[in-house]
């Protein structure tokens, strides 16, 4: 076979299969982390602030793939905080305090919010796509007429909220407990051997290169570690009230909103890679001609790429909007940005084509990291900011030299 | 004589106020090689995107196989067995080879792409084109032009082309790859599939078109059979659009 691969030496991270950029950031998050552990004086690493780390991180985390999708088509949407307040207020009106005292069931609330998320999204990505309006502006349009939508539905704070509601939010009983986040951390840990084992038999099997054996083994074996490491953390804080005095202590476990984002996320990941939409929408953001060309419908693919961040963000509302136990008219301001810089940082390229959901989950891991031990060693909320637009920037100026490096574009 | 496999019949476009294509006919036979020429603006593009759904004409008629069909997409065009391999490299470049030889027609397993199929079939076809590409799995965009150009011939002849339209395929090319694109148009040519060649490079056309047509300010000059004109002679016609006195012209 002419075009059989060619067994060359390889460099050790080229082996390992490893990309360098979410090395980098890998490494990077864990020298954050050392950092914060220092500087807090050993509170940053402990299993309280981990798993409240986890449960911050659940909304950017719910929205942060989706606009990894919508950068890679070449696209962005501003219009994702707002719009997030305008969908959490409307949850939370429905179900609490609506019109003539006619309260909706928390289910039906957060669906007709959903709803209107998804609406919202699709509507942008119309609006872009078959009319030409950029959608930085579209979405621009949107962050305001949102924002303030968000005041006309109500200019004051609804609480409180259902209390089944709020376990998405992952308060208290917020968590899914000791035996079933180690359900997950097993569940988890089989699907990525399962996948490794038999991607590899099928990918030898047609006469493919394959990783060398201790390759595999390593990366397997650091993953599948890294899952049970985190269902043990999350296991070893104790519900708030147990374990002091003669309380026997209750494992907290995997807190809902976590689990939610970790879902999101993992279903995100194998769409992009393993469907043709996830397919498509890379090849829209290399060449959106090409694609046309192709026979890809691009612009019903904008619609479907903007109605899906659409749906995130409105999932994300339910969940922030949880964890407040209320949802107040400024709820989401300047979380577009978050999530942005996030995407940004996990190396999603702002012109488009190149992006992945690991990155990108990583991403917003840091920046909630930097939000959380900014708090924690007392940096005032003001001044969180400086730092949390340094790290972007320097993100992004180091995302420029490695493509350049990598000799793309 | 055969029955002609494309037959394009006064075909008009106009943008605006700037008539593209005026009354336009043109017709390719099976394993033959038309080459279309003119200065840029000429129409040459524009014609050759209305065969392959990209344009839709506003008035004309194309045959396939002498029958009548509509073409208003490029899936239309390629359910025909019409596939295009465009000037500006139809690829996405930030996908690998296989996913762009599959482009927009994956193989798929419920709704799961199947990846090594595709894969293995990719190889088959390019193992065919003898042409080596080292490793199928990096982005096209760090390929070389002619390995590019390689993987869209490859996503035609994957695809069975019956007619196979290049826009200026060997532009970016070096000419050691120039050449070994010209063998793969002969080998086409070999097969059956017949060619609609776009190229400002008259010597290119010249080694491998059996007819040229000629295209000036969106209409035809004429048609020749290039075995009975010089390249002068064809200049002539690009540049002052002058029928040659030559037999068999049209």
């Amino acid at each position: 076979m002419q075009n059989a691969q060619t067994n060359r030496p390889k460099s050790l991270l080229a082996s390992l299969g490893v990309d360098i950029q979410l090395l980098t950031l890998i490494l990077a998050l864990v020298a954050v982390w050392v950092g914060f552990q220092i500087w807090s004086g050993g509170i940053f690493l402990s299993p309280r602030n981990l798993w409240t780390l986890t449960a911050q991180t659940a909304v950017v985390g719910i929205m942060v793939g989706g606009m990894v999708l919508v950068i890679v088509a070449r696209q962005i949407d501003l219009g994702v905080g707002s719009v997030l307040g305008f969908t959490a207020m409307i949850m939370a009106v429905l179900q609490a305090s609506a019109p003539m005292g006619l309260n909706l069931p928390w289910v039906l609330a957060m669906l007709v919010g959903i709803a209107v998320g998804v609406l919202i999204g699709a509507f942008n990505g119309y609006l872009s796509a078959f009319w030409g309006v950029p959608a930085f502006v579209v979405t621009l349009a949107g962050m305001l007429v949102f924002r303030n939508g968000t005041f006309s539905v109500s200019s004051f704070t609804i609480a409180p909220l259902d209390p089944t509601f709020q376990i998405l939010g992952g308060g208290i009983n917020g968590s899914i407990g000791e035996l079933w986040t180690w359900v997950f951390g097993i569940a988890a840990s089989l699907l990525v051997v399962w996948q490794t084992i038999t991607g590899r038999t099928r990918r030898q099997k047609n006469g493919f290169d394959v990783r060398p054996m201790w390759s595999e083994a390593l990366v397997l074996g650091v993953t599948v570690a890294l899952i049970l490491a985190f269902a043990a953390v999350m296991n070893s804080y104790p519900i708030p009230g147990t374990g002091i005095d003669n309380i026997p202590a209750v494992a907290s476990g995997m807190p809902v909103p976590t689990l939610i984002a970790l879902a999101v996320l993992g279903y995100l990941n194998w769409m992009t890679r393993a469907t043709r939409f996830g397919r498509y929408i890379f090849a829209i953001g290399g060449n959106p001609e090409a694609a046309n060309l192709a026979g890809i419908n691009v612009k019903m693919m904008m619609v479907y790429i903007f109605a899906l961040m659409g749906f995130l963000t409105a999932i994300a509302a339910a969940v922030q909007a949880a964890r407040l136990n209320s949802a107040t008219p400024t709820v989401g301001r300047d979380l577009e940005l978050t999530v942005i810089a996030g995407a940004v940082i996990g190396g999603t390229v702002l012109s488009g084509g190149s992006g992945t959901i690991l990155g990108a989950a990583l991403g917003a891991l840091l920046m909630s990291s930097l939000e959380n031990g900014l708090g924690l060693v007392g940096v005032r909320t003001e001044q969180q900011k400086i730092y949390l637009g340094i790290v972007l920037l320097v993100a992004v100026l180091w995302n420029v030299i490695s493509t350049r490096r990598k000799g793309g574009r | 004589m055969m029955n002609p496999m494309i037959e394009m019949n006064n075909i008009s476009l106009r943008f605006g106020g700037n008539q593209a294509l005026d009354d336009v006919s043109v017709n390719l036979y099976p394993g033959e090689v038309v080459g279309l020429l003119g200065h840029n603006g000429a129409g040459k593009s524009t014609l050759i995107k209305v065969l392959s759904g990209a344009y839709q004409a506003d008035s004309g008629e194309i045959k396939i196989e002498g029958k009548h069909v509509e073409i208003k997409s490029p899936q239309d065009s390629q359910r025909h067995g019409v596939e295009t391999i465009y000037q500006t490299l139809a690829l996405a470049d930030n996908l690998d080879a296989v996913a762009n030889v599959f482009l927009g027609r994956e193989k798929v397993s419920g709704i799961v792409l199947s990846e090594d199929e595709m894969e293995v079939e990719a190889r088959k076809v390019l193992d065919r084109l003898r042409v080596k590409i080292p490793s199928l799995r990096v982005p096209v965009q760090n390929m070389s032009g002619g390995q590019r150009q390689t993987v869209a011939i490859a996503r035609a002849v994957y695809f069975k082309a019956k007619v196979l339209i290049m826009d200026e395929p060997t532009a970016a090319l070096g000419p050691e790859e120039t050449s070994k694109v010209s063998e793969l148009i002969a080998a086409l040519k070999a097969e059956g599939v017949g060619i609609f060649l776009i190229s400002h490079d008259l010597h290119d056309v010249f080694d491998l078109a059996d007819r040229c047509t000629v295209m000036k300010n969106g209409k035809v000059v004429g048609t020749v059979n290039t075995k009975d004109v010089t390249q002068d002679l064809v200049l002539g016609m690009i540049i002052g659009g002058v029928m040659p006195n030559v037999p068999n012209a049209t």
